[in-house]
């Protein structure tokens, strides 16, 4: 049974003639102790879909229109506010792009891992168990730095209490937002292998949000793309890596700068995203598809599987592309 | 190279006074920059790479003087910024603009685009009449891949990577020599990275300016750059040809920074350097050299001598003892 199902999900925002809507039909699964990553660019719809698997969106402006999203078989957009109180932190917890931002600047990181504990785990919301968390994400000197601001540590240490504190009720799911985004890139391989390694010794379920498809090969199970509020290409993430099917999804794979190429011009991808509302006709994508047909501009194609786990929203994604040199499939190098 | 260097920056150093106690005797400084030496030669990229709070940005804002070092020489085509007094520097600026990291916070979000690009030209003096002004802005906006009637509109209006287009405009504008930009890509998609990268590098070889490109990002900075610096805590640790730099790395940093770069490719066979903790804080950098307590490979002599800047190859300059 999957620990997360998300079925058809749609989420607008506004009402009525005004209603733009952000998610369309999204439905997603991830089993127990694996890794599923959203990967997209800003306005694809995927910090969206994160946040409301525990209903944080605010609604209004938000409006869940359709779709179930099932938490260990139990209908998250249809539960009553107790027991959501119960799964927001409990099931699944969160940890955000900008842990500066999300820590509380005037208490003790200590004291607000404590509140975590207190709200789930009142019996062991004690020193020891802070600092037993704080050690887990790797902060050294834990004793003291509990008693620290969140000030007076580095980005890349608070988002290590971030972790810790999303850890403390021991949750099943963590959702992951960008976690990495505004870190150094040194940084940023410390905190994916940081939850590489929480995943094997907690067994938890991770769901990473993130536009950079460098740092999936590190960490993911499986990989969703998304593009203009839909799901464009899922697929096992080596398998998507090493031959990604999406037109879309080869041409993020390509812009990902690479130390062993030659110095020269960026793949990228022309245009950009579409604005929520403004979406095109037919295909999405295809005002910047590479290999674009007059016909995907008239009708929208399905989430198709075309191969055992694989699903791709294309349905010419066998056909030679128009101009190949812009649409090669990474060819692995030497690297340094 | 031999042409006469636009930039040559001589053992510059900015300090900033660190408040400890009110009656504290001794009084404390960050190393933010701690006698560093390079040039950048007339249409050249030179990226300067390292983590957060090693000194870059501060290094970048202070070669224009926009912070003011605390010793050292920087000789702008040959003369001294530093001996300037403020209206000759501000006449000189017209030939050194800076590119800034954060597009949200660097452009005014209640001047329309046409003024904020336009600005510089009035300070300037470039233009002789409205029309001009007019005429200037939109052509500014095409060569940086946005529309003329968008002189318009204001910044809330644009996505990030539009708003790094303006920004780039604006320094544009002047017609300067050298650009330093400050991280002007790390927060922005992989997608429109790419694109403003693709786009510094055609404007480059359109006008011939200079760059001088700070980032923590080691696979964007060698897309861009003829030449990397590699910065530790204020010092310079390694630099050379970019080619060279990221193929063959010859300072345990340089090579931890590489093996830190994300890569697509699920079957790479290279090895994950992962450096433990933070950079040390630069007001009690560790002695020795500075990098010796997260350096992988330290030696006893590592923690007592600080290495020496060596020049180990033509071109090639590296803060290590153990560098061959």
């Amino acid at each position: 049974m999957p620990l997360l199902e998300i079925n058809n999900l749609q989420i607008d925002f506004g009402r009525g003639l005004n209603a733009l809507r952000a998610v369309d039909g999204v439905s997603l699964a991830l089993e127990p102790g694996k890794t599923l990553c959203v990967v997209g660019e800003s306005g694809s719809g995927k910090s969206v879909t994160a946040l409301s698997i525990a209903r944080l969106l605010a609604t209004p402006p938000a409006v869940y229109a359709g779709g179930e999203i099932l938490l260990e078989n139990r209908d998250v957009l249809r539960m009553p506010a107790a027991e959501l109180r119960q799964i927001r932190g409990g099931l699944v917890s969160y940890v955000f792009q900008e842990a500066g931002a999300s820590l509380n600047p005037v208490f003790r990181i200590g004291n607000q891992i404590r509140e975590a504990l207190q709200l789930h785990r009142p019996e062991a919301a004690t020193n020891a168990e802070i600092i037993r968390l704080l050690k887990l994400v790797g902060i050294p000197a834990p004793e003291s730095r509990m008693r620290c601001y969140p000030h007076e540590l580095s980005g890349g240490m608070q988002q290590r209490v971030m972790i810790a504190m999303a850890l403390a009720p021991q949750p099943k799911l963590l959702v992951a937002d960008e976690p990495t985004t505004a870190l150094d890139v040194t940084i940023q391989a410390q905190i994916i292998e940081l939850l590489v390694r929480l995943r094997q010794q907690l067994g938890m379920a991770i769901l990473l949000i993130t536009h950079n498809l460098g740092i999936v090969g590190d960490i993911a199970d499986e990989v969703a793309v998304m593009y203009a509020g839909q799901i464009v290409e899922t697929a096992p993430a080596r398998a998507l890596l090493l031959r990604p099917l999406h037109p879309y999804t080869r041409a993020l794979i390509n812009s990902v700068p690479r130390l062993d190429s030659t110095a020269g011009r960026l793949a990228t991808i022309a245009g950009a995203v579409p604005r929520l509302g403004a979406f095109p006709s037919g295909c999405r994508f295809h005002p910047r598809c590479p290999i674009a047909r007059p016909e995907c501009s008239q009708s929208p194609p399905a989430l198709v599987e075309v191969e055992p786990g694989r699903r791709v929203r294309c349905p010419f994604w066998n056909q030679p592309a128009a101009n190949p040199s812009t649409l090669d499939p990474l060819i692995p190098g030497p690297t340094t | 190279m031999n042409t006469p260097p636009l930039l040559e920056v001589k053992a510059l150093k900015v300090h900033f006074p660190v408040e400890t106690s009110l009656f504290s005797r001794t009084r404390h400084f960050v190393r933010a920059v701690d006698d560093v030496s390079f040039t950048v030669a007339p249409g050249e990229t030179v990226g300067l790479v390292g983590e957060s709070g090693c000194g870059k940005t501060t290094l970048g804002r202070a070669v224009i003087r926009l912070v003011e070092p605390t010793g050292g020489q920087i000789l702008f085509a040959g003369e001294d910024l530093g001996s300037l007094n403020r209206a000759t520097l501000r006449s000189r600026r017209r030939q050194f603009q800076m590119i800034f990291q954060d597009p949200y916070a660097s452009l005014n979000p209640r001047a329309r685009v046409e003024n904020i690009i336009a600005d510089a030209l009035d300070i300037h003096h470039l233009v002789a009449s409205p029309t001009e002004r007019r005429q200037r802005v939109e052509k500014l906006l095409e060569d940086v891949g946005l529309h003329p009637s968008h002189a318009q509109r204001y910044p809330h209006e644009f996505s990030g990577g539009q708003r790094q287009r303006i920004g780039i405009a604006r320094a544009l504008a002047v017609e300067p020599r050298l650009i330093v930009c400050d991280e002007p890509v790390s927060a922005l998609d992989v997608s429109v990275q790419a694109q403003i990268v693709n786009l510094l590098r055609d404007l480059q070889q359109e006008h011939h300016m200079a760059y001088l490109f700070v980032a923590h990002d080691l696979a964007v900075v060698r897309h861009i750059s003829h030449r990397i610096l590699v910065m530790y805590l204020g010092r310079l640790v390694e630099a050379g040809d970019a080619r060279a730099v990221c193929q063959s790395p010859r300072h345990p940093y340089t090579q931890a920074l590489i093996s830190a770069v994300p890569i697509v490719d699920p079957d790479s066979k290279r090895r994950r350097i992962i450096l433990a903790g933070d950079v040390p804080s630069p007001i009690h950098p560790p002695g020795g050299c500075p990098f010796h307590p997260r350096c992988p490979v330290a030696e006893p002599r590592c923690q007592t001598e600080v290495p020496a800047w060596r020049e180990i190859a033509p071109g090639r300059h590296v803060a290590c003892h153990l560098a061959q």
